[in-house]
Formats: structure tokens, C-alpha cells, sequence
């Protein structure tokens, strides 16, 4: 498996070229911002057909993760869905499947700021948790310590021989963890951003997505 | 003969003019309903254009709208408008001309709606968004006629099939509409003319006298052309003396890059402080505009510039039109030097100044073409089924409409003439729903069909949108540049977002003529501060590497089957001869490949003369073959006439390389993924409404809720392979900057005959190609001395060092940086 292992808040833990994060001791996967119905919702609001196959695609690389980790507890860190009603009205096909991904599992739905209500889907619906030493909420929160959060969809830029590579990024630091987007229609915020620059300190650090999971200095 | 009004002869009596023979004969076939006028630039075309309307109008009985100019540019609507009011006031006709174009004020905008001039002036795109309104039908009742200037600028573009798909929609509310096309000398009027009319009714074309032929000559110098490279240094002393012997000169380049080396070096020559200027399309507007307006004055001597001066503005007094590297189309090197010289009857005088040795064939071959009066160019495709999507939803946007109609209307379009129905369908279904295979929009979709068959918008509010998104243009990503100052530091243009991606605080570029050294990027804006001290180490700008025409492609080998040629310089002509003497030269109708050792490396020249974009897919696609064959290729470099590839095993027999079928599914496989083919996606996606135009406001606010369209061509690529927007996407790739199209004519041409020589060593036409190698973008003192040896040892091994003199060591103007 393609992975960066590192420790966070003295909890040994795994970033997946996926933008999955994987707790080994506790067999738990933790992905964030899914914008499932993304593409239902953008039609609703806007009239603009984007070509509607998202949700499967997410939900495929999802299924690719459970199966290759075999984990037993899933926590989906808010924006699960693009909005309440995207929820609601997705197709039968992709609500089954998410149901075939459950089976078995332990799954907790963090509210987000699009899914800031009660679904449909089985499992637990919490504002927040906290499992071992680590706290999962969906905004990071000021002043919290040992904190994993997602909302900004951060990404982050190395610049290579002549050519700048730009992914998706966990970014950490000694006090919170921030995942990447996971979901397919999810675009990125630059580490370079005045918000990601004051939420985390200097030392901060970021792990590339992909293939290779690369870590580095969190570009400023 | 229709005789013009007391008024009007009083007029031209007054000013000393007699009316030209084609303004006559517009004048006479005023009530025709399609006619295009072929006149030289200066001659006259404007005006000839509108007299009729004028002589119309003169009685003062008409209300409302009679006449809609079209021009390409925002700036010479504003030159016309300044143009067509001289006579108006001076013959005191009661006709109101107004320009509407992007930069009108909104309240002006929407009083013209309400009442509109006699005389509207304005660009595709806001006639585009003015037929978008519930209200066109009230506003263009009674137009009688419409104009449309340098619409050889605009066929050639989507702009002009969205202008005519709007013409379409204005005939069918003015059945009577007479449509006029103002146009430069082309090679196919015919084909213009077309595009005019309303298909199938006939336009006839008018041809003003061209006047007398231009001069055009090729620069001659003391030091020979180098092998290789673009930015013509060598030149630099003899086009000073040119621009000291003339009034005002244009020294028109290919690329902007080659602009701004060549204006930086040419300042670092000019002792006398000759005012020179430059202008190219990445230049601040108000630093275009003040060059502009110094040009008008007569305050320049010289004006390095691109293809942003390329259109009709009356720029004065120009007497010399240079063009640096060879001009790789004919018929855009006469509308070139038609800047010059804008005395009806005077010859325009021009200079060729090659860039590098091959260019010299090239520009004496365009040289002979222009005196046979053969220009060039392809042929434009059928219509784009982008702007027809989006003319669907602009239709969409003002109205419930009827599909059958609109397909009519839109089949009288002559570009879009051959479209089927079922197109139309798909064109439509995609506005509708996005024309997936998985129906997932029902509740949704865009347009929705009424019970009694009309199509109309689902959510009103949506039309709102579409017009914000209205054009075909697309802005590619750019950055503004500032000096850092405290606060408001001058604007000096912009460059491209992926360049300044790669700047790092320090690194030193060149741009409007100024070395600048990158200090940081804030609020979008890159920052820079002045700094001469440095050598600039990298510059790029966005800008069209044309590819050489096929005509011209064409006459380079038949020069080549001459015995000899004096018509060529002696160091162009020896080593033309040398080629022959050791290898062969490239002969029509067949397929020269060489292939020799060399750097330790199995050296394979392929001479297509496909054109660079179509030498670089062929490359792309032999590269491919190469590896599949266990051939081992391990890179390429392409030109416009060949394409070099290297690799551990030697091509022994080349035929099986060249089926073209295997090449064709090589394509397919290969364009898939390929980045020309994202970018091309996004531009069609754009213009076909399925994603918004990336606002600079929307890019500054980095909201991370938006997402590359990239990603949207892997979703489609892979879960819709069939979808109508990867099949446009395919298409315009194809014959774009894929360039196709050039490949098959190649393989037609030769037919599988192939000449395939062994040599054991580089042979001099091979030997330029590999200095072609990498890219310098800016080649400062060590690396042209690097250059120079390599090309000297390469020369060497090719056995032509002792022909041609080396360029001089001492120089004799300052080398720049």
C-alpha cells in the first residue's frame, strides 16, 4: 500500500496516495469531504449539467480503500454530501452502494458545513468524536490540540525541475491534521493561503497525495 | 450607374476626391443581398462600405436601426465611428452613430436598446449578447443592411461562425437584410463569400484595384544566417540602417518571445537613440495604447510588434514593413506589408529577413510566391457544433423557440450548411440535459420542451448566465505584471500563470522591452522590480508558433529539385549542394528518411513537411510505434519541415513505421490522455456553456468549491467515452494543434514511397536539428558561445565547416546582457 506513515499527537497513523487516512491500531479510514450528489446539486442551482458519474467514482475509490485496509470503523468527516437535498435524492444504485460499503462496519458521519443535518444512511451522525487521543470534527477549531479535521480541501505545490507539481495535501503540524478533499468534483486550496498560513504554525508540514505520497515543508 | 446625391458630390468635390470605382460599384449594387469587397488596405473600403447606407439615410426618413458594422476589434469601431463622423457633420446629415462594445457604459448600453441608432458599430460577441435579449426583435426592426470589416480576421476564427450564426437569427427577423463583407486580399474569396450569404443564395464578390505590386526582397548581410534559432541577432546592424533610411518602420515577429529578445537587443544597439516602440498582445493596454498614439504622431521611427498590430488600424505613415523569421504563410505576409504604405498607388516596400539558414529557402520561396500572386491557406472545416451550443442556449436565453426553425435558420449558415439533423439533435439534447449516457438531469435539465413543442429555459434566471458567458475567445490564464511600489506600482502586461508559476524571488525576465526581476506574487499580481544588471534567464509568453502552409511547404521542395540555385545566398546555395553531393534532397511526392550514428546514439530523420504542430504528433505517434517495435526511441525534437528521433537501435526498414492506419490507432490511444487534449476540452466546454469562464474575481478569491476541468475530462473519458463533447474535443485537436490533417496529407503524397538512406554521419540539412534541441528560450553570451561550437563541430562532422565563414568573433554592435 502506498503510503507515508508518521505520527501525529503521538499516534502512529498512515496518509494514503488516496487522501485517505489510515489508523493501523485502530483499523480505522478516515476520508473528508466527499461532495457526494455534487453533480445533482450544481444542476438544481445553477442549470449547468456536469457530467454526472462523481459519486461513482468516489464511491469506487472508496471501496478500493475498505477493501485494501479491511477496515472496521470508517469515519467520514463532513461534506459527505454536497448539500442536505443531494443526499436525499441520490440515485438507488449509489445508495445501495454505500450501503454494501457499511455492512459490518462501524461508520460515523461528521456533520459539515453542506451536511449540517440528519441523513438517511445508516450509521452515527455526531458533530464530532474523539477516539484515543485523536478528536475528529470537520472545521478545525481555534485553540484545539490533537485535532483532525477536513473543510479547506488544502492542497499544496512543489516546484520540480522546471515544472510545478500541484496536489491534493495533508497538512499537519504539532496540533491539528488537516485531510484533503476526497471526494472527485473537489478542487484545492494553496498551502499558501493566509488562512491555511495562520491555522498552522511554522513547522508545519505537508504530505503530498498520489502515487508516491510525498511529504515537505508546507509551502508558504 | 446610380448617381450620387448633390450632397455627397459636393462633398467629394470639396475635398479634392473622386469617388473610387469600386465605391461606385457598391453604391450601384446597394440593394444586393450579399456582396463582399476585396480591396487593398487604404483603399477606401470603409467608406465604400457604408455609402450606401449614408445616401439612404441622407433623406432623413428613416427611423431606428439601418446599419450594424461588425469589426473584430474593439478599437477600430472606435476608429470607424471617429471616421464616419467627419463626412457626416461636414455634409450635416441627420444620422446618429453610435459604438456599443464591451467598454460602453451600462446606461448607455441599455438606452440604445430602447432607441438605437441609426448607425450601431460593434464586435461579434456584443452583437452576440444584444441577440440574447427578449427585446432584439423590437430593437433590429427595420435594419436594412450590415456590414462586416477585416472579415478575412474573422473567418478564420470561431468569432466569425458565431457573427454568422447570429446574422442567421437577424435575417429571420429582417427578411430583407443586406449583408456586406469588407475584406483584405485573401486566396479564397470564394470561400468567404460563403460564409456571407445566406446559404445557398449566391454573394457576389467585388474586387477593388489591388494597385501596383508590392516590393518585397529578402535582407541581405555580411554575416551568414546561423544554423538554427529564431531571434535573427545577426540582423540587428543592417535593420538599424534600414529604419534610419525610412520614415516609420514595422518589424513584425512570429512569436512575442522573439519580439521582446529582439526589441531588447535592438536597444542595446541603437547608438543614435532612434525612438523605437514595442507592441505585442501580452502589453499593458494603456503601455499599447501610449505606443499607439506615438505612432499616430509620427513620433516613432520604429515599432517591433506581433500579430496584435495586424488588423486595419490606420497607423500613419508607414514606409518599410521588415518581417523577422520567415513569414510561414504567404497570404499573411501580404496582409502584413498592406500595413505599409497607406497612399492608395504607391508600392508598400518590405524586407524578408531569414532567421536562420533554412528560413532563407523558406523566405525565397514565399518571395516567388508572392510574385506569382499564389497565396495559401486550408480550408476552413464545417462549422463548430461549440458555437452551436452555445448559439442554442443565446437562443435559448431571448426566448421560447421552435427546434425545427432554429435548424433551419441555423443550416442557412453557410459553415453549418452540411450539418445533419441528428447533430442538431445532439447539440440541442446536450444544452438540454448534457447528453450523458446516464439520464440523470430530468428534474433538472436546462432547457425543457413545453407541451406545445417550443424549448425554453427551465429557470429564467439562467439567461443571466449564459450571456456572462457569451464569446468564443478564450483568455488563457494570465497574470498582470506591477512594478512593486508602495501601493499601485505601473502596470507593465501580462504573462502566463503557468510562467509565473515557475519564477522563484530572483529570476530576472524580459517584458515591454525592460529586464524585471520577479519579487514575489501578491493578490494575483506578480511583482517586479527594475533590473538591468542582470542577463534575463527565462522568458515566455503565450503565443501561436504558426506552422508553415502547405503551399509553401510544397514550394521549399520543388526549389530543392533545381540543378542549382543563384537565386540563393552562396552560403544557402553550397550547402543545399553539399546535402545532395552526400545524402539526397528531399523530392516531391516521396518520403525522405535519414538515418545515421551519432552522440552514440541511432540518429532517424523523417523530412514530412507537415507543418511543426503535425512533425511534433508525428514524432509523438513514431516514438510510440518505435517502442512498440522495440526500436528503443529515446526522444524527438520537430521543426516545420522534419522530425529528428534518437534511440539505442537503428530503423532499418521504415515502411512498416509509416502505416498510416497504425498511426491513426496509435492517435487514439495517445491523444486520450494527452495534456493539447485537456486544454482543447476546456475551450470547447467553455464555449458549449458546460463550464463558466474563470473570472479573474472567482480565480482571486481561490475558492476551493472550484475545480479543474480536467478532472471533468478523466470523469467523462472514462465513464462516457461516446459523450458529444469529447467527440468535438477530438475533432478540433485533430485539426488544430494536433495537426492531423497534415500527417494524412503527408502519407497521401507519398504514398509508401519512401527513400530511406544509411549514412554514416549527420548530413548538413540534419545537421540544423540538432541545435533545435532543449529549450533556451533566451540565449545569453555562454550559451550562444556553446552554441556556437557545438554548431561548429557539428558542421564539422558534416563535412561543411570550410564553406561557410564563421561568424565573426569581435562584434561589431554590443551583444546584449
Amino acid at each position: 500500500m502506498n503510503c507515508h506513515p508518521f505520527t501525529f499527537a503521538g499516534t502512529a497513523i498512515k496518509a494514503l496516495g488516496s487522501g485517505a487516512l489510515w489508523w493501523p491500531e485502530n483499523e480505522m479510514l478516515c476520508v473528508s469531504d466527499l461532495h457526494l450528489g455534487k453533480s445533482e446539486r450544481v444542476a438544481r442551482r445553477s442549470g449547468q449539467s456536469l457530467p454526472p458519474y462523481e459519486t461513482r467514482d468516489t464511491l469506487a475509490r472508496l471501496a478500493a480503500d475498505l477493501d485494501q485496509t479491511g477496515a472496521r470503523i470508517v469515519i467520514c468527516l463532513g461534506d459527505s454530501f454536497d448539500d442536505l437535498m443531494a443526499a436525499a435524492t441520490l440515485p438507488e444504485a449509489e445508495r445501495l452502494w454505500i450501503a454494501r460499503l457499511q455492512a459490518g462496519r462501524r461508520w460515523i458521519w461528521i456533520e459539515g458545513n453542506h451536511d449540517p443535518g440528519p441523513i438517511e444512511f445508516g450509521g452515527e451522525h455526531l458533530q464530532d468524536i474523539t477516539l484515543g487521543a485523536l478528536t475528529f470534527r470537520h472545521i478545525a477549531a481555534p485553540g484545539c490540540t490533537a485535532e483532525v479535521s477536513g473543510h479547506y480541501h488544502p492542497k499544496a505545490a512543489i516546484q520540480t525541475r522546471g515544472r510545478r507539481i500541484s496536489r491534493p495535501a495533508f497538512l499537519y503540524d504539532d496540533d491539528r491534521l488537516i485531510l484533503p478533499a476526497y471526494g472527485t468534483y473537489t478542487g484545492g486550496l494553496r498551502s499558501h493561503s493566509d488562512v491555511l498560513g495562520h491555522l498552522l504554525g511554522p513547522k508545519a508540514l505537508a504530505i503530498l497525495t498520489g502515487p508516491v505520497p510525498t511529504c515537505v515543508p508546507m509551502p508558504r | 450607374m446610380r448617381a450620387l446625391p448633390d450632397i455627397f458630390a459636393h462633398w467629394f468635390a470639396e475635398k479634392g476626391w473622386a469617388i473610387h470605382p469600386h465605391q461606385q460599384a457598391m453604391l450601384d449594387r446597394a440593394d444586393a443581398a450579399a456582396l463582399l469587397l476585396i480591396a487593398p488596405t487604404g483603399g477606401g473600403k470603409t467608406l465604400a462600405g457604408f455609402l450606401p447606407t449614408l445616401v439612404d439615410l441622407a433623406e432623413g426618413s428613416h427611423d431606428g436601426l439601418h446599419t450594424l458594422y461588425i469589426s473584430p476589434l474593439k478599437a477600430l469601431a472606435a476608429d470607424i465611428k471617429r471616421n464616419l463622423t467627419t463626412p457626416v457633420t461636414e455634409m450635416g446629415l441627420p444620422i446618429r452613430i453610435e459604438d456599443r462594445t464591451g467598454d460602453t457604459p451600462a446606461s448607455r448600453k441599455k438606452r440604445q436598446r430602447a432607441d438605437p441608432p441609426h448607425i450601431l458599430l460593434t464586435t461579434p460577441e456584443s452583437l452576440a449578447l444584444l441577440a440574447s435579449y427578449e427585446d432584439a426583435p423590437r430593437m433590429f426592426k427595420g435594419l436594412k443592411r450590415v456590414v462586416v470589416d477585416e472579415i478575412h480576421a474573422l473567418a478564420e476564427s470561431k468569432r466569425g461562425d458565431q457573427l454568422m450564426l447570429a446574422l442567421g437569427r437577424l435575417q429571420r427577423l429582417c427578411p430583407d437584410l443586406r449583408r456586406v463583407g469588407l475584406s483584405a486580399t485573401v486566396e479564397d474569396p470564394a470561400a468567404i463569400a460563403q460564409q456571407l450569404a445566406r446559404h445557398p443564395d449566391a454573394c457576389d464578390i467585388l474586387r477593388a484595384d489591388p494597385g501596383p505590386a508590392p516590393d518585397i526582397s529578402m535582407l541581405t548581410t555580411h554575416e551568414a544566417p546561423p544554423w538554427s534559432g529564431g531571434n535573427a541577432a545577426y540582423a540587428i546592424p543592417a535593420v538599424l540602417e534600414e529604419v534610419r533610411k525610412h520614415k516609420t518602420t514595422l518589424i513584425f515577429h512570429n512569436t512575442r518571445a522573439q519580439a521582446e529578445i529582439f526589441f531588447h537587443n535592438l536597444w542595446l544597439a541603437n547608438d543614435d537613440g532612434l525612438p523605437i516602440g514595442i507592441h505585442h498582445g501580452s502589453l499593458d493596454r494603456q503601455q499599447r495604447e501610449r505606443v499607439e498614439g506615438a505612432m499616430v504622431r509620427g513620433e516613432l521611427r520604429a515599432i517591433v510588434c506581433t500579430g496584435s498590430l495586424d488588423l486595419g488600424i490606420d497607423w500613419g505613415d508607414v514606409d518599410l514593413v521588415i518581417q523577422i523569421g520567415a513569414p510561414k504563410n504567404v497570404k499573411r505576409l501580404i496582409q502584413r506589408i498592406g500595413r505599409a504604405n497607406h497612399r492608395y498607388n504607391a508600392p508598400s516596400k518590405a524586407l524578408l529577413v531569414p532567421a536562420n539558414r533554412f528560413e532563407v529557402v523558406e523566405c525565397v520561396a514565399a518571395l516567388e510566391a508572392v510574385r506569382a500572386g499564389e497565396l495559401d491557406g486550408d480550408p476552413r472545416g464545417s462549422g463548430p457544433r461549440d458555437v452551436l451550443c452555445q448559439h442554442i442556449l443565446i437562443t435559448a436565453a431571448a426566448g421560447p423557440f421552435e427546434a425545427d426553425a432554429l435548424f433551419h435558420e441555423v443550416t442557412s449558415v453557410g459553415a453549418y450548411a452540411a450539418l445533419i439533423r441528428a447533430e442538431f439533435d445532439a447539440c440541442l439534447d446536450f444544452c438540454a440535459t448534457g447528453g450523458y449516457a446516464l439520464r440523470a438531469y430530468d428534474q433538472w435539465q436546462r432547457l425543457q420542451q413545453r407541451p406545445d413543442g417550443l424549448w425554453q429555459l427551465r429557470d429564467p434566471r439562467a439567461a443571466q448566465k449564459i450571456r456572462m458567458n457569451i464569446g468564443t475567445i478564450q483568455d488563457t490564464d494570465t497574470l498582470k505584471v506591477r512594478l512593486r511600489r508602495n501601493r499601485g506600482g505601473k502596470p507593465l502586461g501580462e504573462i502566463e500563470e503557468g510562467f509565473a508559476a515557475s519564477l522563484t524571488p530572483g529570476d530576472t525576465f524580459l517584458i515591454g522591452g525592460q529586464i524585471v526581476r520577479y519579487e514575489g506574487l501578491r493578490e494575483m499580481t506578480v511583482e517586479v522590480s527594475r533590473n538591468a544588471a542582470k542577463k534575463p534567464k527565462v522568458a515566455t509568453f503565450m503565443g501561436t508558433k504558426f506552422a508553415t502552409s502547405t503551399q509553401l511547404s510544397a514550394r521549399v521542395i520543388e526549389m530543392f529539385q533545381q540543378a542549382e540555385w543563384p537565386e540563393l545566398p552562396a552560403h544557402t546555395a553550397e550547402w543545399l549542394a553539399l546535402q545532395r553531393e552526400v545524402s539526397q534532397l528531399p523530392k516531391p511526392g516521396r518520403l525522405l528518411i535519414e538515418s545515421f550514428p551519432h552522440d552514440g546514439r541511432e540518429q532517424t530523420v523523417i523530412y514530412g513537411f507537415a507543418g511543426r504542430n503535425g512533425q511534433q504528433t508525428l514524432g509523438l505517434l513514431l516514438t510510440k510505434r518505435m517502442e512498440e517495435m522495440g526500436l528503443n526511441p529515446m526522444g524527438f525534437v520537430a521543426t516545420d519541415y522534419a522530425t529528428l528521433i534518437w534511440g539505442l537501435d537503428p530503423v532499418e526498414t521504415p515502411a512498416p513505421l509509416f502505416d498510416l492506419d497504425a498511426l491513426q490507432d496509435g492517435l487514439e490511444t495517445w491523444l486520450a490522455g494527452n495534456a493539447v487534449m485537456k486544454r482543447t476540452f476546456r475551450a470547447s466546454a467553455t464555449i458549449a456553456g458546460l463550464i463558466q469562464r474563470n473570472t479573474p474575481s472567482a480565480r482571486k478569491s481561490g475558492r476551493q468549491a472550484t475545480f479543474s476541468s480536467d478532472i471533468l475530462y478523466d470523469t467523462l473519458q472514462k465513464y462516457d467515452p461516446g459523450h458529444l463533447l469529447l467527440d468535438i474535443t477530438r475533432e478540433e485537436a485533430l485539426r488544430g494543434l494536433v495537426d492531423f490533417g497534415r500527417i494524412e496529407e503527408m502519407a497521401e503524397r507519398v504514398a509508401g514511397r519512401i527513400d530511406h538512406l544509411k549514412l554514416t554521419r549527420v548530413t548538413p540539412l540534419a545537421a540544423p536539428m540538432f541545435l533545435e534541441m532543449g529549450r533556451v528560450p533566451v540565449k545569453g553570451a555562454a550559451e550562444e558561445r556553446l552554441l556556437a561550437e557545438e554548431a561548429a563541430r557539428l558542421m564539422e562532422s558534416a563535412g561543411i565547416a570550410d564553406i561557410t565563414p564563421q561568424p565573426s568573433n569581435t562584434p561589431r554592435w554590443r551583444v546584449g546582457y
